[in-house]
């Protein structure tokens, strides 16, 4: 491979726009991503994740600027593309007429592969995602942690150099979360592409080594997250939760208590390099909160100093 | 010297179209029962038209003028507006509602395949079906003693290509469908053509303003084309039928090749 191939942007995007009629989905967002590494999107419903990625895939035309994905054009080359990525959809799309194994085979066979390669990359999937022994059921008695699986081992029958997922765990009970980023892990180990959008804080930590956050059609940052982490907060948080009705009549009790303060409807942030100075101050304050809880900053807090609201709401 | 922009006929699908036939293999192995259902409907209006109402109506005279029982007279219509009816209903309302809602379309527009080729393949999956059908009710005409001449058998190639005519035109007119609404027109088109088209009664029953109107719908050539083969007395007409339908079917993929990608990747 040629050093150009190698250091070339898997996903270039300049400008990138999607609108609807006079909605404007993606704003002129920005954004590279390299060969071998998993790249977020951070956002709350309606940030225009899932059209820029619906863009990526080639199943939306873009609006405006630029987008070339492993150096082709989704303009002219859409079928070229899309025989290289793996989709995994926010919904579930499988073939309900079709037994677990078959959605396999037939996904393979609009990849142009034959059969017997078909088969044979559909029991090592199946293998992969764990549902070896339901091969021959049918897809909807399946739980939902067990399609979301089924949809990943669709998306590689054909060994695709990026994969695109959306919402890749939302909908799902904590241990078919965990399953299933331990498949994504393994993936990223193998250096396939990952490129996912995400609107749980935990799940872009645990897999992105890059991310950006959207915000209303826009991207507001775009770093590793501990570079956001460190960009826009604190070392620590302390969450004060006070009894109903208290907190309202606490106005201007926090100045100088800890480099920044929000307040929640439910409760007060107070970001600071060490939290438990910050409880031990406000004790001295004579402020008496319900709970305390002094917890390290994650990307939420990332999200609430960028906007100024969460991201699950 | 002008350069002649010339856009392909067939820049429509792909050799990937056979890989939905596949599917629809597959789909039917768990139920193929199902297709079952598409054979009836021209049976019962045999049954209950050709043999029942037949029997009140007596001869009629057929394409060559000659006299011929009721129920050879309207089998061959029967047919051709089967076929016109199951290719309508898949390239209109089923179509649409594939591609813009359907989930497992959704995902196959993913891989490789374009909306070109799925359209492309789930016209021939309904042309194969369209086809069984036309074989089986070949053989209850024959079982009938309907088959008076060899020609008969030519009538499944006709009826497939009046199958492929209207599903090409209703994929084409679906393409600048706006709304649910928009399809109720189509009911308004093919409901009487079903009713007049030489179908139940001879065109000459009708005042010769409506014959005219008639003679350029597409369905009466469907109708007239079968009518032709299953009494065996073709001419001239014959041909100007298959003319007739083939141009229609080609103008209808012409149009919907050029509209499908603008219409359902948003």
């Amino acid at each position: 491979m040629s050093l150009d191939g190698a250091t070339r942007p898997l996903i270039h995007a300049r400008a990138l726009t999607k609108r609807f009629a006079a909605f404007t989905a993606v704003d002129a967002v920005d954004f590279d991503v390299a060969r071998g590494e998993a790249f977020g999107f951070l956002g709350p419903n309606g940030a225009g994740k899932t059209s820029t990625m619906r863009m990526i895939g080639c199943t939306s035309p873009i609006s405006g600027g630029e987008l070339r994905i492993l150096d082709m054009d989704p303009r002219h080359d859409g079928p070229q593309i899309r025989a290289r990525l793996g989709v995994v959809p926010q919904h579930d799309t499988l073939d309900n007429e079709l037994t677990v194994r078959e959605n396999l085979l037939i996904y393979g066979r609009y990849f142009g592969l034959t059969r017997e390669e078909c088969a044979r990359r559909a029991d090592d999937l199946l293998e992969f995602v764990q549902l070896a022994d339901r091969g021959k059921d049918l897809v909807e008695p399946l739980s939902g942690g067990m399609k979301r699986r089924l949809t990943i081992a669709r998306s590689l029958i054909n060994e695709p150099d990026v994969m695109l997922l959306d919402e890749p765990t939302t909908g799902l009970d904590p241990q078919a979360r965990h399953l299933v980023w331990d498949r994504l892990y393994r993936l990223k180990q193998r250096g396939v592409t990952l490129v996912l959008t995400t609107h749980y804080m935990d799940e872009a930590e645990q897999l992105c080594d890059r991310l950006v956050v959207m915000d209303k059609a826009k991207i507001v940052a775009e770093g590793s997250p501990q570079e956001l982490i460190q960009r826009y907060s604190t070392k620590e948080v302390a969450e004060f939760r006070f009894a109903p009705g208290i907190q309202e009549t606490l106005d201007g009790q926090f100045e100088g208590l800890a480099e920044r303060v929000e307040r929640l409807p439910d409760r007060v942030l107070l970001y600071a390099d060490d939290g438990e100075d910050v409880v031990l101050a406000a004790r001295d304050r004579g402020l008496h909160p319900e709970t305390v809880l002094v917890r390290r900053s994650t990307l939420e807090d990332v999200f609430l100093r960028l906007t100024g609201r969460s991201l699950v709401e | 010297m002008t350069a002649l922009r010339i856009t392909p006929l067939f820049a429509f699908g792909s050799r990937r179209a056979l890989r939905m036939i596949e599917r629809n293999l597959l789909v039917y192995k768990h139920g193929w029962m199902v297709i079952l259902s598409g054979f009836f409907e021209p049976l019962f209006y045999l049954l209950s038209i050709g043999f029942g109402l037949g029997r009140l109506v007596g001869d009629v005279a057929g394409p060559d003028g000659q006299p011929i029982p009721y129920a050879l007279f309207v089998a061959p219509a029967l047919l051709a507006a089967s076929s016109m009816n199951g290719a309508i209903t898949e390239s209109t309302f089923n179509f649409f509602f594939k591609l813009n809602y359907d989930k497992t379309f959704a995902s196959i527009l993913t891989t490789p395949m374009s909306p070109a080729d799925i359209s492309l393949g789930e016209l021939g999956w309904a042309l194969i079906r369209g086809g069984l059908y036309a074989i089986g009710f070949l053989v209850v005409m024959i079982v009938f003693g309907l088959a008076r001449s060899p020609l008969i058998l030519l009538t499944l190639p006709g009826a497939l290509l009046i199958g492929f005519a209207f599903a090409a035109v209703g994929m084409a007119a679906t393409s600048f469908m706006r709304s649910w609404q928009d399809f109720d027109l189509i009911q308004l088109v093919i409901l009487p053509m079903f009713l007049f088209s030489g179908t139940f009664f001879p065109l000459d029953s009708l005042p010769p303003a409506a014959q005219l109107l008639v003679q350029v719908t597409p369905l009466y050539h469907g109708v007239d084309l079968l009518r032709t083969l299953a009494v065996g007395v073709v001419g001239p007409s014959t041909l100007v039928h298959v003319a007739y339908l083939a141009i229609m079917g080609l103008a209808g993929l012409a149009i919907v090749s050029r509209r499908l990608d603008r219409l359902l990747l948003k």
